[in-house]
Order: C-alpha cells, then sequence, then structure tokens
C-alpha cells in the first residue's frame, strides 16, 4: 500500500522532466560541456574577467599605499571589507546546505542543483578570504593569522575569535572543496569516456583518477559521500556562527548579542538560496536546461527562502525587542538610532529586501514565475549586503560617545574591490559551467525512477 | 596488448539495473569472489547481491576526526601554556571553553580529509590502467551500461564455463580483456 502512494507521488511530479533516459542525461550535460560555448559566455567572461583584474588592481595599489585609500576611518575601522567578507562567505553556506543538509534529509531534487550551487559556495568563499586578508593592513605579516613557528616565537591567541575565523573558513573552504571534487569524480571519468581529443582525454582521466564504476567502489564512494556530509553540516552550521563570534564578543551595542549566531545562520541561508536561484534562473534559461532544473526545483528553493527570510524578520525584531526589554540605554539607543538614524536608508532597505520581498512567496502563483523569482532574489542579496552593512556601520560610528562619532563614507576602493569580486566570481563561475559538468550527472541518474531496480516490478 | 598477454577478466553487459542486481546475486551463488558490478550510478541493494560487508571508512574517519580534536587542543594548549603565555583579559592560559572552535574545526578537517583520502585508498585509485579500459564497449560504464567483470585469478574461473554461465545469465557482448 505504502509502495504504490509513494509510487503515486513520484508519478505526479517527475524530479526531472520529459521521461529522461540515463544516455539523455550524459548527452544533455556533456554536452553543454563538449559544444562551443554561447556568444553571450565569450561576452561575459570578458567583463566579469575585466572587473577581476580591476580588483586586483586595486589590491595592487592597496598594497602600495595602505588601508587608507578606503573609507575607513576612526570610530569606523571596519568598513567594506567586513561587510564583503561576511556577504560572501554567507553566500557560500546554500551551497553546502544543499550538497550535504538535503543529502542527510534524502530530499531527491537536490541532485539538479548540488553541483553548481557547491561550486558557488567555493567561488563565494574565495571572494570571501580574499577581504580579510587584504584588510589587515601589514600584507607581509599575513602569516601571523596562522600558528607558524617564527623568529620572534610568537604564536596567535587562540581566545580570539578573529583566529576561530581563519580556521573555520579555512576549513570551510577546504572541505567545500575536497566535497565537490569527489561529487565530480564519476562525472569526470563521464567526460573521460566521451573525449574526443586526446588532450581532452588526458585531462579529464587524470582528474578521474581511474574511475570505473565498480561497486566496490561505490561501496566506499558513497559511504565517504555519507561522511562528508555528515561532517559538512555541523561545519557549515559553525562558520557563520564563528563569523558572528568576530562581532558578538564583542562589546559594542547592536553587536554584543547571544541571538548573533543562529542569526547568521539563517541570514546566510536566505542570501546563499536567492543567489543560488539567480544563477539558476540564467544557467538554465542561456543552457536550456529547463527540464533538469525544473520550475519546481525553484519553487522549493523560493519556500527555503521565505522561511530563512522569516527568521530573519524575527531575528530583526526580536533585537529591538530585547534592546529596549534589556533596560541598556546605549543598546536601545543603537537600535532605535539604526532605524530612524543617519543610516537609516540603510536599515530600510534591508527590511524592504529582506521582510517584505519574501512574502511574495506566500502565493504559489509567484513562486512559480521565473521573472519574479529573478527579480525578487537580486533585491534579497542586496538586502543581505545591506544588513552586513547596517550592522558593521551603524554600530562603529556612533557608539558610547558623541565626541567620537563619525559618519562613513566607502572611497572608489571600496566599490571598485567589492564590484571586482563579482567580477573574480563570475569568472570562476563561467569557466567551471564551461569546463566542468554543472549537473551531478551521476547523481541525476541515480534517482531516475528507472534507476531503481525494483521499478519494473511496479509496472507489472 | 600483445599475443602473449594473459586475460585478466571477463566482461559481460547487462540491460538495466534489475538484471544486474540479480545477475550480480547469481554469480555469488555460483561461489565466485573476485568479481564486481560496474554501474554510472550507485545501484541499491547491489552490496547485499554481491555479499560486500559495509565499508570500513567510518571508522577510520571517527578516529582521525577525533585526533584532529586531541592535536587542535594540544597545539592550542601548548601555544597558549608553554610556548607563549600571555594573559589577556585576564583570562586563565588554558581557556579551554575559548578552544573549542579550533578544536571542531581541526577536527572536522582531519575527518574531511582522512573521508577523500580514504576513499581513494581503499579503492586503490588514482589507477590510470587497468584491464578494463581495453575494452571499447566498457566506456560507456558512465553513461548508461551495466557490466559484470570476473577476474581470471578467481578460484572458480574457467575461460570457457564461466563465460557460458554470464551468457546464461542474460549477459550480453561478453569479452575477454588481456592484462
Amino acid at each position: 500500500m505504502s509502495e504504490i502512494v509513494e509510487n503515486q507521488a513520484v508519478k505526479s511530479e517527475p524530479l526531472i522532466l520529459n521521461n529522461p533516459t540515463f544516455s539523455s542525461i550524459t548527452n544533455d550535460v556533456s554536452g553543454l560541456v563538449e559544444s562551443k560555448a554561447p556568444m553571450p559566455w565569450y561576452l561575459l567572461l570578458a567583463m566579469s574577467g575585466s572587473l577581476a583584474l580591476m580588483m586586483f588592481g586595486m589590491i595592487g595599489y592597496l598594497f602600495v599605499e595602505g588601508i587608507g585609500i578606503w573609507g575607513v576611518n576612526i570610530p569606523v575601522g571596519w568598513g567594506w571589507a567586513i561587510i564583503n567578507f561576511v556577504f560572501w562567505v554567507g553566500i557560500g553556506h546554500a551551497g553546502t546546505l544543499i550538497s550535504a543538509i538535503l543529502f542527510l534529509l534524502r530530499q531527491k531534487w537536490r541532485t539538479s542543483i548540488n553541483r553548481f550551487a557547491e561550486g558557488m559556495t567555493i567561488f563565494a568563499v574565495i571572494c570571501a578570504l580574499i577581504f580579510p586578508g587584504i584588510h589587515v593592513g601589514r600584507i607581509w605579516v599575513v602569516y601571523w593569522l596562522f600558528p607558524i613557528p617564527n623568529q620572534m616565537s610568537m604564536w596567535p591567541n587562540f581566545r580570539s575569535p578573529l583566529l576561530w575565523d581563519v580556521f573555520a573558513v579555512f576549513t570551510y573552504f577546504l572541505v567545500s572543496l575536497m566535497f565537490w571534487y569527489m561529487g565530480l569524480i564519476p562525472d569526470l571519468a563521464t567526460l573521460r569516456d566521451r573525449a574526443t581529443s586526446k588532450i581532452k582525454r588526458t585531462l579529464y582521466g587524470f582528474f578521474a583518477l581511474g574511475w570505473r564504476g565498480a561497486n566496490r567502489q561505490w561501496k566506499h564512494y558513497e559511504m565517504a559521500y555519507l561522511l562528508l556530509a555528515g561532517l559538512s553540516t555541523p561545519l557549515v552550521l559553525s562558520v557563520h556562527s564563528v563569523v558572528s563570534t568576530d562581532f558578538a564578543t564583542s562589546q559594542l551595542p547592536g553587536w554584543h548579542t547571544t541571538i548573533f549566531p543562529p542569526y547568521f545562520v539563517a541570514g546566510a541561508v536566505f542570501s546563499g538560496f536567492a543567489m543560488v536561484t539567480t544563477l539558476s534562473i540564467i544557467v538554465r534559461k542561456v543552457y536550456k536546461i529547463e527540464h533538469i532544473i525544473t520550475v519546481n526545483h525553484l519553487e522549493r528553493m523560493a519556500k527555503v527562502m521565505m522561511a530563512t527570510g522569516m527568521m530573519v524578520g524575527f531575528a530583526y525584531s526580536c533585537e529591538f525587542f530585547i534592546a529596549w526589554y534589556g533596560g541598556n540605554g546605549y543598546e536601545l539607543f543603537t537600535f532605535v538610532n539604526r532605524a530612524l538614524g543617519p543610516y537609516a536608508w540603510g536599515y530600510w532597505t534591508m527590511i524592504s529586501c529582506n521582510v517584505l520581498v519574501p512574502q511574495l512567496f506566500w502565493f504559489k502563483k509567484l513562486r512559480r514565475s521565473v521573472p519574479v523569482l529573478f527579480v525578487a532574489t537580486i533585491f534579497i542579496n542586496i538586502g543581505m549586503w545591506f544588513e552586513r552593512f547596517v550592522i558593521v556601520v551603524s554600530s562603529l560610528s556612533q557608539d558610547f560617545l558623541p565626541s567620537s562619532w563619525d559618519y562613513y563614507k566607502p572611497s572608489i576602493f571600496d566599490i571598485g574591490t567589492f564590484v571586482g569580486s563579482f567580477g573574480l566570481f563570475f569568472t570562476l563561475f563561467l569557466l567551471f559551467i564551461k569546463f566542468l559538468p554543472i549537473i551531478a550527472m551521476s547523481e541525476v541518474k541515480g534517482v531516475l525512477p528507472q534507476a531503481d531496480p525494483h521499478h519494473k516490478q511496479h509496472h507489472d | 596488448m600483445s599475443e602473449q598477454s594473459k586475460p585478466a577478466l571477463l566482461l559481460a553487459e547487462f540491460k538495466d539495473p534489475a538484471d544486474l542486481l540479480h545477475a550480480a546475486e547469481k554469480v555469488r551463488e555460483a561461489g565466485y569472489t573476485q568479481f564486481d558490478c560496474h554501474s554510472p550510478f550507485p545501484i541499491h541493494g547491489m552490496d547485499a547481491a554481491m555479499g560486500l560487508k559495509r565499508s570500513p571508512l567510518g571508522w577510520i574517519v571517527g578516529i582521525m576526526a577525533l585526533t584532529g580534536a586531541g592535536l587542535g587542543m594540544l597545539l592550542q594548549w601548548w601555544t597558549s601554556v608553554q610556548a607563549y603565555p600571555l594573559v589577556i583579559s585576564g583570562k586563565p592560559f588554558f581557556s579551554y571553553q575559548a578552544f573549542i572552535p579550533v578544536t571542531f574545526g581541526l577536527a572536522v578537517l582531519f575527518g574531511a580529509v582522512t573521508a577523500l583520502l580514504g576513499m581513494l585508498f581503499l579503492n586503490r585509485l588514482p589507477k590510470p590502467y587497468h584491464p578494463l579500459f581495453y575494452s571499447e564497449n566498457f566506456q560507456r560504464v558512465t553513461d548508461d551500461a551495466f557490466f559484470i567483470s570476473i577476474e581470471c585469478n578467481d578460484p572458480r574461473f574457467n575461460e570457457e564455463e564461466t563465460g557460458s554461465f554470464l551468457k546464461s545469465i542474460g549477459g550480453t557482448s561478453i569479452e575477454i580483456l588481456p592484462e
């Protein structure tokens, strides 16, 4: 009985449309890599590559001149660099959520989007790592971040959340990279076996490591996949919690709150899903894979965004409530100042984008409308950037003593470096969609109905 | 692929996951031990059909994750208490509560590295050369084809008998591949 019900549920909403076969999946996905890239690809690569080069140029200038070229001042010593760091790390979280947490929850629909969500994670974390790296000021001693024996016999202070951050984010990067690569191995073998030129066969063959799809291999492979998913799940929740402790362990009003870790994690998932949705809408349209990444997938991501968006909205109101209920005058002032003070424009941008926009997703029609989703997800990402702006800047610029207050304005180098980081992100992403399979073929094949060895019996 | 090269294994193709699963059961029941099933994706229930034990990787990863945690705590204890004791906000030198995030991070890192490298080690990868790669037909294993390979060094192996046995359980395009 339960089998019949399950079967009907599968039938009513197939994960992949157009009655795919195993080889149609292989052809559809490998075809994207093997065929010549469409014209927009070259255009976009040129654009994003130029932006990335601009960023590297600005970083070079920064190394020569020092962080005085940015808009940071006293009291706002943490400016866009730290905002961008938190923003990019947050974007990465959706990839790990999709690849690890949804895997543990047996959400089969993840297979259509997990590969490029994982790619997005890695590229976002690369962008994120740049900012604290260049923010240190004296770049030639950046190795002080790591516990490396040195001529002064000095060691880093492990009680500092900034050092926890170094470990958390580097671990996160390496684990995401390994998870991504391991998922790629069977698909690289597919590209190896289909390769037409010797150089392609050699390169894909090298990275496929001689994979031959043997069940004695799959056995260890699946176990390793499960273990990496199990390790990544607490890791992803911890990374943004650790990032939030950079703020929460300080004594600054607006930062010194225990709500930060869960609030940051929810915000990270929220913004990351918005980014995955934006990217998948573009990719499925340009590469005509709407039958693999279906509207159902987009709708599910919209539901995740609605849920996490409301968690974020709840956190905003909770902060306000505690600021009043906690009876701390400085805390209350900071929050009232956020909504009504000099950065009110940032605060209300954040509220509109993060709290109001996801309310659209109450309606099934809007959840399933690709243009609405596209616009909404871009607004959500703008809102999430402003959330970090509001947290960082409004708390710092007006703290305890009015005599030390100052208004913070970014310089052209702040803006250029941030825009350039998008260039780097999209450059890496475009190279990825050209040279690697953007859909996890072996995993998608595994969730097709005919992959189940008992599939035939249901039909009898 | 010279004339003198010894045969290494026998390869047979099967139609779909269900056929492969049933064939694997029959190969095991016939007493073969040195055989493997090849498919584009893992097939549910295949480990039981082939009589394989659970992968020991979980234990290895667990031990290495604990090692990572231990080394992480040791590093922080040694740097903060022995090598460079420094009073910060009046906190004790061994502030183990504050050492948890790094300990946890290193546990995950050691575990994850072990999961990947351990998987490769247990699978004897990377292995760029394998008799199976001589087969033109076998290239489809990463697309939509399903195979069983039986190694010649299996005690039950006999070139003719094994070939006809594979045919009798539904195998097609049977090939013998050299070392």
